[in-house]
């Protein structure tokens, strides 16, 4: 057995006894820190066991010393205080040590870290974006672009007392709709901004976590060497949803991955196609509902009441019950200085007919408007950027 | 020096003194009361996250829980908690009558209420408080924050200018009403960490200020500083914060360190051991606190020469924290211990500080933070420093205290009892945290992962137990105040140092001829 695997081993040891009551009581647990599917995530779990080592073993010469001392060295046993109180080797001995265990660190230290930054020569890259509170994927080399929201199922079972049990949900929280794919064994650059406030693009089995900042295009690389499913989630706090905008990323054969990106491909070319298509109201209704809890409910509330000071209501709302035109640009190009975002570069054509034609009749609304898609692209002529 | 105004009595006199033992006390009871104030949102925070799912509040409320927990424990419990110490104890561990500028010292206190009033206000304005976090990071805090975020601005700039006030008090104090003969190699260790923290305040809550304006502009007036959008920078709102927040943790931790240092020494009858090197250490923690701050953002896309420096001098912090330790460790080595209620609470610093400081070493390498930052792990990491910590050196300091300041011995058995509860429960409430941000929990989230609910579950039970544990401790001060044991003038054991000369109760005017230091 290699001396690495008989390290990890014993650290798994001394992880569980040190939470012996309940490792015995809860079998499902995890105690140490994930062990990645790279090999920069592996030099990193390597560096968290050298030095939590390091700091187990100071801790228990540390802590022997004194409780040795509060066993012994108490008045009930007639002990007669000692009067030193300086020794300047002492001192200095207890000074140079740490400091020279502090330079051991700093070696495997700036290995890591010179490993982590180095970005160069990726074989793909993607850009992800944070939005308030969901990511946007954009395959920089084949032009693949999509949202990735938390999957419906855990969406529902996570809203307030929804009655929903989480552990009958698959993956609670940690899925996603539109998961990220990618070709194993290859190394993946990933870019990550911002659309509005700032979030953190984490998946501790690629370890990675970098920010996504407005304004900034931030670096980081993974290359996974197992095929696999991995689930991360948002690192920094962005609002409300915060803790509901999960990154699912599946490594894949290459061949599966190509195939991948030629469905990616169909089906953006078939979204487009439907802009000239004319919908009936009930199907406008029944996608824009879709459409409305996928997009406008964090904010706008499924009832359509909004947050009182916070987000607006829809139920009742001047712009939606108003012209049209206003209507359909703000939920196009959003409303700059606020949470509302600009959906014209987010939702096809139709969603956008779907989802104003259930706004202006939905939650006592009853314009009786009726929106074709057609209708978007003139009304916002030169504002949709989309496709 | 003899004609002594007649001591006003009611409202009036806790209104206008200008006695620094009553503005100790308002200190300390103002810290306790918001001590409990931001307990009880800590208890809507595990309550929500005892079980997978969302049962007891909605999301946004949840964060604001988070930012004001935060924001009242740092800025209206720990701080004002270290000032009351400093109010009470410094004249006279010095030998000094009173604070060097007496009404400012009245205005620094009652500037409190208001600021922390003003702040806890914003719970009930429209569109809630703020729920960005008590790092409040741009642009969350500007752009996309509740109206409610301009009077926290406010409430900011007044706990800035009540801090800045008390701190330059402090320093007048300690620099100029020293008795007779005390240098400054012979002050009480409090004094010196109590110094040294004034300097940090006075250095860093002008920075923070300077933050809460920037942010204020950018709300209100057009401005850009933190916005992308108007060629602002949103990092460097972060820079600007921890320039103060990392200073920040150590003007919680040092007059903590300091208390620790005296009542150790007391119980182990034995002088404190290395007493230069420990006024040595702080002043290098004090100043390395100044060059480390950007380890709180390694995720922001630094330059990497810019990673190492910053995980070089952060773990650089270690050796003067552990020559610390090794110092306390050393007092207590062949002493004669006892074991009164305050050298638990003191030992038990010593232990889970050590912890603190330890995951704060693993969090200093810049590689290992890409997987702690912003996870339980970090959260576990600054509540070991600063509830096992600061706190724990704060409850120690009060029960070393208590019967110096009302003249009665504290109840024995239930300051024990209250220790073994507290020093229970705090760890069942944090240690499984280590391992929930390990696992890959993200700090600041509302409902989380089925995979996390075990430890969560646990962590929560923890945290009832420790928070129902601190009615004990107010029920301790209250009875102490009321009556119990007459307090002997030493309290304990030949205890070192000039308060002990002084009568229990102290008078209301001590050392009106200063003492004369051998």
């Amino acid at each position: 057995m290699p001396v690495s695997k008989i390290t990890k081993k014993l650290a798994n040891f001394i992880c569980i006894s040190m939470a012996v009551v309940p490792s015995l009581v809860f079998a499902d647990y995890k105690l140490n820190m994930t062990q990645s599917v790279t090999a920069v995530g592996n030099d990193i779990y390597n560096l968290h066991m050298l030095v939590l080592w390091i700091v187990t073993v100071v801790g228990v010469i540390v802590f022997g010393v004194i409780i040795y001392s509060l066993i012994n060295h108490r008045k009930s046993k007639g002990v007669m205080p000692a009067s030193f109180d300086e020794s300047s080797t002492v001192e200095f001995i207890w000074t140079i040590i740490p400091f020279i265990i502090l330079v051991g660190l700093a070696v495997p230290a700036t290995k890591t870290l010179l490993k982590i930054e180095d970005t160069s020569n990726p074989d793909l890259t993607i850009k992800a974006t944070g939005w308030q509170w969901k990511w946007e994927y954009e395959y920089l080399d084949n032009g693949v672009r999509f949202f990735s929201n938390i999957d419906k199922t855990s969406n529902d079972a996570r809203q307030r007392n929804s009655g929903t049990d989480p552990y009958s949900v698959k993956n609670y929280l940690l899925n996603v709709d539109n998961p990220v794919v990618v070709p194993v064994n290859k190394k993946i650059r990933i870019l990550t901004t911002s659309n509005d406030v700032i979030h953190s693009w984490w998946v501790p089995d690629l370890a990675i976590k970098r920010d996504a900042i407005p304004g900034y295009i931030n670096e980081s690389w993974f290359k996974a060497e197992k095929i696999g499913v991995y689930r991360g989630q948002c690192a920094e706090l962005c609002g409300q949803d915060h803790g509901f905008m999960p990154i699912v990323v599946h490594v894949v054969a290459e061949n599966d991955y190509n195939e991948w990106v030629v469905k990616q491909k169909k089906l953006a070319a078939t979204s487009a196609a439907s802009a000239n298509k004319i919908w009936s109201q009930a199907e406008l209704m029944k996608r824009g509902q879709e459409v409305y809890s996928a997009s406008c409910a964090a904010c706008h509330q499924a009832n359509g009441q909004g947050i009182s000071g916070v987000f607006p209501a829809i139920a009742g709302s001047k712009i939606v019950t108003g012209t049209l035109d206003g209507h359909i640009k703000i939920v196009a190009k959003g409303k700059p200085g606020t949470a509302m975002q600009a959906f014209g570069t987010q939702l096809s054509v139709g969603d956008i007919a779907a989802v104003v034609t259930f706004e202006r009749n939905a939650f006592g609304n009853d314009t009786g408007d009726v929106v074709q898609p057609s209708q978007i692209s003139r009304q916002a002529s030169g504002g949709l950027n989309h496709e | 020096m003899s004609e002594h105004h007649a001591k006003p009595t009611g409202i009036t006199r806790w209104l206008f003194t200008t006695n620094h033992k009553d503005i100790g006390t308002l200190y300390l009871w103002f810290a306790f009361i918001m001590f409990f104030i931001g307990g009880g949102m800590a208890m809507v925070i595990r309550a929500e996250l005892l079980q997978p799912g969302m049962q007891v509040v909605d999301p946004l409320f949840f964060n604001t829980m988070t930012t004001m927990h935060g924001l009242i424990m740092v800025f209206g419990a720990v701080m004002p908690a270290m000032v009351g110490f400093a109010n009470w104890m410094i004249p006279m561990m010095i030998g000094a009558p009173d604070m060097a500028l007496p009404r400012m010292n009245n205005w620094s206190f009652w500037i409190l209420p208001f600021a922390g009033t003003m702040l806890i206000s914003t719970l009930f304005m429209e569109g809630g408080g703020p729920a960005f976090g008590w790092t409040f990071y741009a642009p969350l805090s500007t752009t996309f924050a509740p109206q409610s975020t301009d009077f926290f601005i406010f409430a900011v700039h007044l706990l800035g200018f009540s801090s800045i006030m008390g701190a330059i008090n402090i320093i007048a104090t300690i620099l100029n009403m020293r008795a007779p003969g005390m240098t400054l190699m012979k002050m009480p260790l409090f004094v010196w960490t109590w110094l040294i923290t004034a300097f940090l305040l006075i250095a860093v809550m002008p920075v923070l200020a300077g933050a809460v304006t920037m942010m204020l502009t950018d709300r209100n007036f057009g401005t850009s500083f933190f916005d992308a959008a108007g060629g602002g920078d949103p990092v460097l709102f972060q820079h600007v914060f921890w320039f103060f927040g990392h200073p920040e943790v150590y003007i919680m931790i040092l007059p903590a360190f300091g208390i620790v240092s005296h009542i150790i020494p007391t119980f182990a009858r034995k002088k404190l051991f290395g007493y230069a090197s420990m006024v040595y250490a702080v002043a290098a923690i004090a100043f390395l606190s100044f060059i480390v701050w950007a380890h709180h953002m390694f995720t922001v896309g630094m330059p990497v020469a810019g990673e190492l420096y910053f995980t070089y001098a952060t773990i650089m912090i270690a050796v003067p924290t552990a020559v610390k330790v090794f110092n306390w460790t050393a007092t207590m080595w062949r002493g004669s211990m006892t074991f009164e209620t305050p050298m638990l609470w003191a030992v038990a610093f010593v232990f889970l500080f050590t912890i603190g400081g330890f995951t704060g070493l693993m969090l200093g390498m810049a590689p290992a933070d890409f997987q702690y930052h912003d996870t339980y792990f970090v959260v576990a990491h600054f509540h070991y420093v600063l509830v096992t910590g600061a706190v724990f050196g704060i409850i120690a300091g009060a029960y070393f205290w208590l019967p110096k300041w009302t003249g009665h011995m504290y109840d024995e058995k239930l300051g024990k009892m209250h220790f073994w509860l507290s020093v229970i429960s705090v760890n069942i409430l944090f240690f499984p945290q280590h391992f929930l941000g390990l696992a890959g929990m993200p700090r600041r989230i509302p409902d989380y992962a089925v995979q996390f609910a075990e430890f969560n579950f646990m962590s929560s039970i923890g945290g009832f137990a420790f928070g129902l544990s601190q009615l004990l401790f107010l029920y301790v001060v209250i009875k102490c105040i009321r009556g119990g044991e007459k307090a002997t003038d030493e309290v304990w054991d030949n205890p070192d140092g000039l308060e002990w000369t002084t009568p229990s109760p102290a008078p209301y005017h001590t050392f009106e001829t200063a003492p004369e230091i051998k």
